[in-house]
């Protein structure tokens, strides 16, 4: 842990693999640049990797000022052990007030890793951040400026507000997806500072024996359009007018789980908290009732169109079209009038 | 070459299968109302150190922290085949968050011993964080392998697992001890065992004998009903049947890392979803309907 330190930097750790950084670390520059802003701060990326020089400029044209970049042959590949220590050093080093992680499957497995060695706080998962001063209602002490880490909780019935009043930094990780990508600025210019840190082989407790990527299929997140199915759908042949629609408007396959339990699509088109996290410009909810983890994955979209057979579906809520009817009789007629617009 | 493994399982509100009895009449849920359950994964969790045991030889202890009444899920980890026990309950524990927690199950664990493996779910549904587990082994200083898909085997005092690492996978090997969290793909986790249902259905925590006994022996002086709880707790032990009881004390804990005090993260704010009907334009499902609609969001440049 490190006290409270208001002048200390917003820091994002860049996750990358192979040298390419994962989307999520642009779009948490986008907001810790906006945090950074607010608190009259610096932003930094924290960049671990071998040979990942070229991907200080990226890190820069989104929003940081600074990059610490820490080269070592020995953090080609992820592992918790020589990663948690980078983080750790440069933490205690440095002093940042706020620490960003992405909530991918390597961020939820070396957060929790680096908050526990600085006896930090950590949350997970946060759909929103904001800055705020807070009272602590057991000592009424006022609290100037602490980041307000927001995240679903209680499988997304409930929104909680977590926040660390003294046991610096302020550490969070933030779904993929949530905040959005903002565009790169070229004319942006930022410090490279190098470190090197002392990574001895206890902490090189894995050996990698076998590895196998999967390329992503579908692309859910970068799509404009997402026509998405769900139990309502009723089979896998009906499934059929899901893709047939999601073509004809040029938009992605997205599935409930519902859908996917019910062997529809595969689980890679899952959208809701279990799945993926989207928020295009176009949203069709199709048969998809709408419980709370899927309005989760999906609630932020631009414009929603919901079409269910029952008008008191919770899918109504979150919709800014709603066309209570068989979906079996209105998609057709979706397609047909997208073709005439041709 | 045996192996000794153990399992932390955490009882958990049912969050996935909110009924509409669960549902206060403003659309929020109450939270008091959901039954509570074995959390999924820590059942993975379970079923991998049963099959390390089934197939390596070893022990299986499970541990819990929690009210008394987590005492279910250790029993149905007795009913499952686990070989010890032991629920760690303690009210200056309440409130602790995900640093707190680890920070306890970890001096619990230190406190049972020599171990090979712990294994835990990857994440409880009512917090779905994922971070005690990684937690944990950090206190414990040994390395963690998250998101186990398949234990490929164990041999010489290295185990080799396969994990998720969300976008494919990765076969890796680590000398023992470590820290693994299973995910649910993992197993098919096995189904309580009749024979010992009927044996440990009766197996019973400290805490739970006294409740039962006050509430039985109300008119009782106190000095009766201590004396009727040591009978029986000393009853349940010679039958195997007493699950043991720890508390902060017994595991040395430092009490200012635990409960509120030894938690960073705070709640500053709940708010409940509510279920309310919100203003959307409704479109009838006719082909005028639907016409009208594709136009609007052409218009607006929703549709390129």
């Amino acid at each position: 842990m490190i006290e409270v330190n208001r002048q200390g930097e917003v820091w994002v750790f860049a996750e990358q693999e192979d040298g390419r950084l994962n989307d999520v670390v642009l779009e948490l520059l986008g907001k810790a640049r906006e945090l950074g802003d607010q608190l009259g701060v610096s932003v930094a990326a924290v960049l671990p990797g071998q040979k990942v020089r070229d991907l200080c400029s990226p890190l820069i044209q989104h929003g940081a000022d600074k990059v610490y970049l820490v080269q070592d042959d020995r953090l080609g590949h992820y592992q918790t052990g020589p990663y948690a220590r980078v983080l750790c050093e440069l933490v205690q080093k440095y002093r940042p007030q706020i620490v960003l992680y992405g909530a991918t499957a390597l961020g939820r497995d070396l957060a929790p890793r680096v908050a526990s060695a600085m006896r930090a706080g950590m949350t997970a998962d946060c759909t929103d951040l904001e800055i705020q001063d807070v009272t602590d209602p057991r000592t009424k002490t006022l609290h100037e400026k602490l980041l307000l880490q927001i995240r679903p909780a209680f499988g997304g019935n409930i929104i909680a507000t977590i926040v660390n009043y003294d046991q610096w930094p302020q550490m969070a990780t933030v779904r993929e997806g949530v905040m959005p990508l903002l565009p790169p600025d070229p004319s942006r210019n930022g410090e490279i500072v190098e470190e090197k840190v002392e990574l001895d082989e206890t902490l090189l407790a894995l050996r990698l024996i076998e590895r196998h990527v999967e390329p992503r299929k579908v692309n859910l997140k970068g799509a404009r359009v997402i026509v998405a199915g769900g139990g309502g759908v009723g089979s896998k042949a009906d499934f059929r007018l899901i893709h047939d629609l999601a073509s004809a408007i040029g938009g992605a396959v997205g599935a409930s789980r519902a859908a996917v339990d019910s062997g529809y699509i595969g689980k890679e088109h899952q959208i809701g908290q279990t799945g993926t996290t989207v928020r295009p410009a176009l949203y069709i909810a199709a048969g998809i009732s709408g419980a709370v983890q899927h309005r989760a994955g999906m609630e932020e979209s631009a414009k929603i169109i919901a079409i269910n057979t029952d008008p008191e579906a919770p899918i109504f809520s979150v919709a800014h079209y709603g066309i209570v009817g068989d979906l079996k009789k209105v998609i057709p007629m979706m397609i047909k009038a997208l073709k005439e617009r041709r | 070459m045996p192996y000794d493994s153990i399992v932390c399982v955490k009882q958990v509100p049912d969050t996935a299968n909110i009924t509409s009895e669960a549902m206060k009449p403003d659309g929020t849920v109450n939270r008091a109302a959901l039954p509570a359950i074995f959390n999924p994964e820590d059942l993975n969790a379970l079923e991998t150190a049963l099959e390390v045991r089934d197939r390596y030889g070893g022990t299986v202890t499970a541990l819990s922290m929690g009210p008394p009444k987590a005492a279910d899920v250790l029993r149905e980890c007795l009913y499952r085949g686990v070989d010890r026990a032991i629920l760690l309950t303690d009210r200056r524990a309440a409130a602790s968050d995900t640093l707190a927690t680890s920070y306890i199950l970890s001096q619990a664990i230190r406190t049972i011993g020599r171990f090979d493996f712990v294994f835990c779910g990857r994440q409880a549904i009512d917090g779905d964080t994922a971070q005690v587990g990684p937690q944990c082994a950090e206190k414990l200083g040994i390395p963690q392998i998250t998101y186990l898909e398949r234990l490929v085997h164990v041999s010489d005092h290295t185990v080799r697992v396969r994990r998720n690492t969300g976008n494919g996978w990765e076969i890796v090997e680590a000398d023992l001890p470590v820290l693994i969290t299973v995910m649910n793909t993992a197993n098919e986790p096995r189904p309580p065992a009749a024979k010992r249902v009927m044996r440990f259905k009766r197996a019973r925590v400290e805490a739970e004998v006294v409740t039962a006994v006050k509430k039985e022996m109300s008119g009782a002086s106190p000095e009766e009903i201590e004396a009727e709880v040591a009978r029986r707790l000393e009853e349940l032990k010679a039958r195997g049947l007493l699950i043991e009881q720890w508390d902060l004390d017994k595991i040395g804990a430092d009490l200012s890392r635990c409960g509120l005090a030894g938690s960073p993260t705070k709640v500053f704010r709940v708010q409940s979803i509510v279920l309310t009907k919100e203003g959307y334009t409704e479109i009838p499902p006719t082909e005028e309907g639907v016409r009208q609609l594709i136009h609007e969001l052409v218009i607006d440049h929703t549709l390129g």
